[in-house]
Formats: structure tokens, sequence, C-alpha cells
């Protein structure tokens, strides 16, 4: 049932948006339209133009050609400091807050209630927890944003948006850091926005979020848009073929797991975390080669430490640890990989490639001194270009040549990079951090291929997923991670999406009915 | 933690003085002033620092920006015969100076180091080229003499009888304080330094606060700089500023960000080589000169040694702000 009325003035309507980048068309003649008490997806991959869209309507850039109406009647906007005033808010994807100071002064920063020159911190924070307590976006007001997980983080930035009357509400990929649940009470809020009568713009790829809580879904790609439509008109594989202009396998296919000796073994291993708690706490477990074992958590619970500890990029303590039978315990990177394994690392472009490299240089970063590519320290150029220049055919990757440096490639592709490299040595055991982060909807399920065909040549396969979709979709059998320990290990097979979703925020193992919408 | 120190330190040092001074009277007001006086460019660069750090810009400049501005200070008062007006000059200048580091740090995006280096190398050479013998202030500095409150036993004569640039240092850190944590532009300056894309998302124009902020503290430097020329040296010489401006850098990691922090280091450097002025003056000790004039180096050396890591800068000095 539609809050809005779809036949009265637009609140915001942008008209034949065009927004050129050297070298690219971020938007061409894009329109958008939407009434107060609307609730609009917007749909796309990466670089579909999404983001430089809002951002348009947010004033961070000008267009160079279309209007933007609000409530019948054109505006420009100089910068974000007149959209704010015009009553548009938003809600950045990268929280836009500042660490060190407290909830209260984030939220009046750059509109302060003030006595002459002089901040009134007292007007500030009782108006603070006052929106709070309104729209039930719960939070301690005095506390340093720093200290707070990033679901309250992200309720500092929408009290942010509210404290300035925001009647259009702009949401960037909010979704992206929250759990499950986290996300459930989110939609809820934002329902609660458009009852209200704030027209909310939603930016997402996540097909079921979408599906959930729009009233009606634009559908963006390569700066167009492709499509208009609203959730009872289509279904997730129809919007996915919107997105991505074909059609896209959203279920991984693969069969089922024929698990042989145990590939990698780890007993008891501690990661000390900082001057703070401990990271990793105590973790056991095993992956057998031919089995993908998926971890399972919201992003900071010990994945990352976890997974720099085994690949031997951290310090870490543990009673034992074997991979293919070695005793792989304290060993370093370049150890650990000789024993046979392949690690695609969570941030590419920080640990994956090396951006001024070439393509070519990169396939072999971690094969670069062994005799099929170097003979008593000259490298072998040629047996270099012509494995790169058959992975970069294997993996499509989308590159001018193999001498191109890695940095001009799109994230996607370098991915793929990533993955090619580390599979092409033909890893025992390969360790994958977020492999499809950042990743459009088609690389997506290419790479999801190559790892279950890693599988199936009898390969361990150990996947840390922030993405609860992913890990579902790929692991034969799942860990659950919360506060640096396991606190369960679930088929992969039919497994419960809430209940797995209630362990990673630290809730009890029950079993109640899915509330789940979608 | 760190307030626990620095206040157990602060209350050690005080009570030094008292005893001290039921010793000798006379010495120890005498080494209290010294230190004073000492400590005024120092206060006021580190203020200079403080406001562009806060801002996001890392000033290495400062020290140039006070030995033109002292330059200018001294010349211009000699040849107008006017102190006041030598004085203006002189803040004037610190302020061209500051829109200098401004123009390259904040509008041209250049990195910060290198815009600073080149303020220091420009002032070394221009000054030493333009320098020349024979000029002198129409007057020394007056002092004033702050009624009532100068007759009390020990501060009096320490903090109540001071030429005017010290009560400017001594407010101008009290004041900077009031204005980075209970203002409008505080706030806004603060965010600006630790996050300019919030700011900017908040409405804030991050590349104007920068300018301006960097700029005006240039005045600030322009200050240090007349107060080095025309009241402390009364003349102006090649490098006479000596380091003063790196040294203020290092008091401003050490008291942390703050003024007030930045004011009590700034003393307790006066201080030591107040000290040591005086143990050399009474042939306590006898150590060569030049090794007394090391002091404040190798004071800098130790405090970074001791602090380093432990305070933490604004987390976006050094970064040019561009939007995404």
């Amino acid at each position: 049932m539609p809050s809005y009325d779809p036949t009265g003035t637009p609140v915001l309507e942008a008209r034949g948006i065009t927004k050129r980048f050297p070298g690219v068309v971020a938007n061409n003649n894009v329109s958008l339209t939407i009434h107060k008490g609307q609730i609009v997806g917007l749909l796309g991959e990466n670089g579909a133009g999404k983001s430089t869209l809002v951002k348009m309507i947010y004033g961070l850039y000008e267009p160079d050609e279309g209007e933007i109406l609000m409530n019948g009647s054109q505006i420009t906007l100089k910068g974000p400091r007149d959209a704010i005033r015009r009553g548009i808010g938003m809600v950045h994807q990268h929280f836009q807050l500042v660490p060190v100071f407290t909830v209260a002064e984030n939220v009046i920063l750059g509109d302060e209630p003030h006595k002459s020159v002089f901040v009134n911190m007292k007007k500030a924070t009782a108006e603070v927890a006052r929106l709070s307590e309104e729209y039930r976006l719960k939070v301690d007001v005095n506390a340093k944003v720093e200290d707070l997980p990033v679901g309250a983080q992200q309720r500092v930035e929408i009290l942010k948006a509210l404290y300035r009357k925001a009647e259009i509400l702009i949401m960037d990929e909010p979704t992206a850091v929250l759990t499950p649940q986290e996300t459930d009470e989110l939609l809820k809020v934002m329902r609660g926005f458009a009852d209200n009568g704030v027209a909310v713009i939603f930016i997402t790829h996540k097909l079921r979020e979408v599906l959930a809580l729009a009233d009606t879904i634009e559908v963006l790609r390569g700066g167009e848009v492709v499509g208009t439509t609203t959730p009872a008109e289509t279904d997730q594989a129809g919007l996915a073929q919107m997105m991505v202009g074909r059609s896209v396998l959203l279920r991984v296919e693969k069969k089922p797991a024929m698990p042989k000796d145990v590939v990698l073994d780890v007993q008891d291993l501690n990661v000390g975390g900082g001057l703070s708690l401990p990271a990793v706490s105590d973790v056991s477990f095993s992956v057998k080669a031919g089995e993908i074992v998926g971890i399972a958590g919201v992003e900071g619970n010990g994945q990352r430490e976890l997974v720099e500890a085994l690949t031997g990029l951290r310090k870490y303590e543990a009673t034992s640890v074997m991979i293919n039978g070695s005793d792989a315990l304290g060993l370093n990177p370049h150890d650990v990989h000789d024993l046979g394994v392949g690690h695609v690392p969570e941030d590419r472009e920080k640990d994956g490639v090396v951006g001024q490299y070439s393509i070519a240089d990169n396939m072999v970063l971690n094969r670069f001194d062994e005799k099929e590519f170097a003979s008593k320290g000259v490298r072998n150029s040629k047996a270099v270009n012509n494995l790169a220049t058959e992975l970069v055919e294997d993996y499509d990757v989308r590159t001018p040549s193999i001498q191109t440096s890695a940095q001009s490639l799109s994230g996607g592709n370098k991915q793929k990079v990533v993955i090619a490299r580390e599979l092409a040595a033909d890893p025992r055991l390969l360790i994958a951090s977020q492999p499809t982060r950042g990743v459009d909807v088609g690389s997506i399920e290419f790479i999801h291929s190559q790892i279950v065909k890693a599988r199936d040549g009898g390969a361990g396969v150990l996947l840390i997923s922030a993405e609860l979709d992913e890990v579902m979709g790929l692991s034969d059998r799942i860990l659950v991670m919360y506060d640096g320990r396991v606190v369960a290990e679930l088929d992969g097979d039919g497994a419960d999406r809430n209940r797995i979703g209630r362990l990673m925020a630290g809730g009890e193992d029950t079993h109640p009915s899915s509330t789940y919408s979608a | 933690m760190r307030a626990r120190y620095a206040y157990t330190l602060t209350i050690a040092i005080l009570a030094g003085i008292v005893v001290a001074f039921a010793f000798d009277e006379n010495r120890t007001v005498s080494v209290l002033s010294f230190s004073l006086r000492y400590a005024v460019p120092l206060i006021l660069a580190a203020m200079v620092g403080i406001i562009c750090e806060r801002s996001g810009i890392i000033n290495i400049g400062i020290e140039g920006q006070m030995l033109m501005s002292a330059f200018a200070g001294f010349f211009g008062a000699a040849i107008t015969g006017n102190l006041i007006l030598g004085t203006m000059i002189g803040v004037g200048t610190g302020m061209i100076m500051g829109a200098f580091l401004a123009t390259g740090a904040v509008t041209w995006k250049m990195d910060q180091i290198i815009a600073g280096v080149i303020i220091n190398i420009i002032a070394t050479g221009l000054t030493s080229f333009f320098y020349s013998q024979g000029y002198v202030l129409p007057a020394i500095t007056p002092k004033l003499r702050i009624p009532v409150l100068a007759d009390i036993p020990l501060l009096g004569p320490v903090l109540f009888d001071n030429g005017l640039f010290t009560y400017a240092a001594l407010l101008t850190a009290v004041l900077l304080w009031v204005l980075l944590f209970k203002t409008i532009w505080g706030l806004r300056t603060r965010s600006v330094g630790e996050k300019p894309g919030s700011a900017d998302t908040s409405g804030i124009n991050v590349q104007r606060t920068r300018f301006w902020n960097v700029t005006l503290a240039g005045g600030l430097a322009g200050l240090a700089g007349a107060y080095l020329s025309i009241e402390a040296a009364s003349t102006f010489e090649r490098g006479l500023t000596a380091g003063r401006g790196f040294t203020a850098l290092a008091i401003m990691i050490f008291g942390a960000w703050n003024p007030i922090g930045a004011l009590g280091a700034a003393l307790f450097f006066g201080l030591a080589n107040g000290l040591a002025s005086q143990l050399q003056a009474d042939e306590v000790i006898d150590i060569p000169q030049q090794f007394i004039n090391m002091l404040p180096y190798i004071l800098t050396i130790v405090l970074l040694a001791i602090v380093s890591g432990r305070v933490k800068p604004p987390a976006a000095i050094g970064k040019p702000y561009e939007k995404e």
C-alpha cells in the first residue's frame, strides 16, 4: 500500500541529468521523480551512476546538463549547505562522522545551536536526545563516535539528517555494514520516515532489500536509467537481469562436497588485539580438501586477524596449526605459501595487487621466484607474459594489455587478477577473504564459480565474508564468529539465515520462526 | 593518565618555585621573569601550530614566518620611528606569510612540508640579503605594570610587570582554548582538521576555513617575530629566531595540540632555560656556554621522545582535502 500520493507535485524531480567526468559519462540523461512519503530504490552495479546521481541531488556535484526541481520549481544547488537548507539530507555510505567528537557534536556540526559565537552544548545535547527518542534511534548522545559500533554510528548519521529537518533523505548503501537483524530494524525505521511524509531515496545493490522496502525501483546501468518498476511487477531475477543486462545466476550451482583429507587444522588459536581485548580467542577448526568452509560474522569480530594469522601476516599463539600435514605454526607468509596456500586478501588495493606494477607482474607476485619464472635470479619474462596472457583470457580480465598497470583496472577486474593469480598456483588450501567485495553482480557470479571449481578440483577453501548470502550460498560448512570466537558450526545446506544472523550479533542459538520478508 | 602526570609535574614545579622563593627572593623572581620572557615567542608560535594543525595543515614554516616578521617589524619600527607601527607591520608580514602557506598548501594542494620548507628558505634568504646594519629602534618597549596585582609577592613581579607582548601571549593561549573548545568556529575548525569530508557534507567550507585559519595564524607568528626583534633583542640579526619555530612545534605536540597544554609546555621550557642560565651565571656549574645554548634542542628531542606515540595529532593533518 503506497503511503504517498502519486498524482501530486513531486517533492523532488531530476530531469535529464547528464554528468561527465574525464573519460566517462557517469550519468546520461537520467531522470528521477519522488513524492512525499515515497521510497524510491535506486538499484545498479558499481559504477552504474547511482552515487553520482545522488551527489548531484545533494549538491556535491553540479550536473552538466539537466535540471533539478523541488516542489515543481527549479533549483540550483551550490553545495551540500544549499541542499541541507532546502531539506535534503544524506546518509553516506562511508560515514561522514568525526570520530573524536561526541554524538551530539557530530549531529549539530554545521548547524549549531548557539549563544553569540558560543556553541550551546546543553541545548544541543537535549535536542539530539529528543530526536533519538522520537525516532527510536537509540544512541548515547554523549558517547564519542569512535567508541560506537557501526550500527550506532549509522543511527548518528540518520539523526544528523533528521536534525536538519530533512524532507528528502538519501540513504547510500545503508545496509552494507549491518547485520541481518540491524538491516531489518533499519528497513522498519526507513518505512517509518516515509509514513511521516519523508521522501526516501534508498541506494543499494541488494535485491532482497529493495524488493522488501521500495515503493518504486529505478534501475541504472552504465549511467543510464534502464527501467523503472515496482516490487509487485518484478522479482530478484528480473532486477538482476535489468542491472547486468543479461540473465544472471543468483544462486551458486554446486554439487555436494566430497571432503577428503584435512588440509588445514587449527587448534586453540589466539591473536592479541593490540591494547584492547584479544581479537581472536581459542579458535579451533579444520578444513578438508574438497570442501568450502565459510566464516560468517559481522566485520570486526576477529575474522581479519584470524586470516592474517593463518597467512603469516600477524603474530599469534596456538597449540597447533597444520597445513597439508606440515607444522605451520608461526611461519612467515612466504613459507605459508610454499605449503600450498593461496590467499585472496580482503583489501585488494592494499594487500592484493601492487598498483604500479603491470598486470603481468601482478600475476606472478606469489611465484616470481619459482623456477618456472626465474632462473639464477634472472626473470623469465616470456614465461611470465605467457602466463599472464593466458590468465587474462581465462578470467576475462578487461584490460587493453597485460602491460597495463594494475591500478588502472576497475575493482572487479583487479579482483579477477588476484583470484587468477592465487588459483593459478593450484593451491591445496585457498583462503579467500571478502572475495567479491565491491565487485559487480556479473563478476560475482564468475568468481563464485571459480571458487567452486577450485573446490571440485580438490582444494580446501576457507571463505570469509561479511555478506551472509555469499557465505550461505557457497559454504559446505559454516562457522559463525562473534567477538573473536567461533560461536557455532552449521551445515551449509539448509542453514537458517535468521539463526546465523542472531549468532552473528552475539545472540543465543535458538530456532524461532523466520520473520524475514523477501 | 596523561592529565595526571601533567598535574603532578605542575604541582611539583610550583612547590619547587615556592621553596626557592623562600630561600632567595630576588634570584627566584629574576629566573622566573627570564623564563617567562623566554617562553613568550614559544607560546605564540605554538599557538600558530595549533591553529594550523587543528585545521589540518602542517605548518613547518613557522620559523620562516617569524623570521620575516621579526625583520619587517624591526626595520618597520626603526624606519617609521614607531614601535606600534613596527609591530603592526610585523603582524601584517606574518599574515602575508600565512597567506603564502595557505595558498600553497590549501589552494594549490601542495605538499605541506615542502610549502613550509619553501617559506623557511625564502625567509632566510630575503632577511639575510636585505639585512643592513646601522638601524636602531626609536625607544625601548615600555613595561606595563598592573597596579595592585604587581604588588603580590612572587606572582606580582613575575606576571604583572611585563611588556605588552607577554600579556598578549598569555591571553592568546587562554583565548584560543576558549575559541577552540567552546565556540562554533572551534567546533568547525576541529572537524576540518579531523575529518574534512564530514565537515564538507555538513555544509562547512573546508578550503575556506583552512585558508583563513592558516592566514590568521600567520598573524600570531608575526607577533612572535615582532616580539623577538622589537622587545627581546631590540635589534635584528640574521637567524634571529634560532630554531624557535621548530621548538614551538615540539611544544605543540607536548601540549597535545591543546593551547593550555602548550602554554604549560612552553613555560616549562622557559623555566628549564632560565634555570640553566642562572646556574651558569652563578658559576654553580661550569659548563661551556655552547652546551647551555644546546639546551632547547636537547630538551626538544627528549620531550618528543617521551610523548611520541602517546598523543594523537588531528587525524587529517598533512592531507590536502579532495572531494571524493
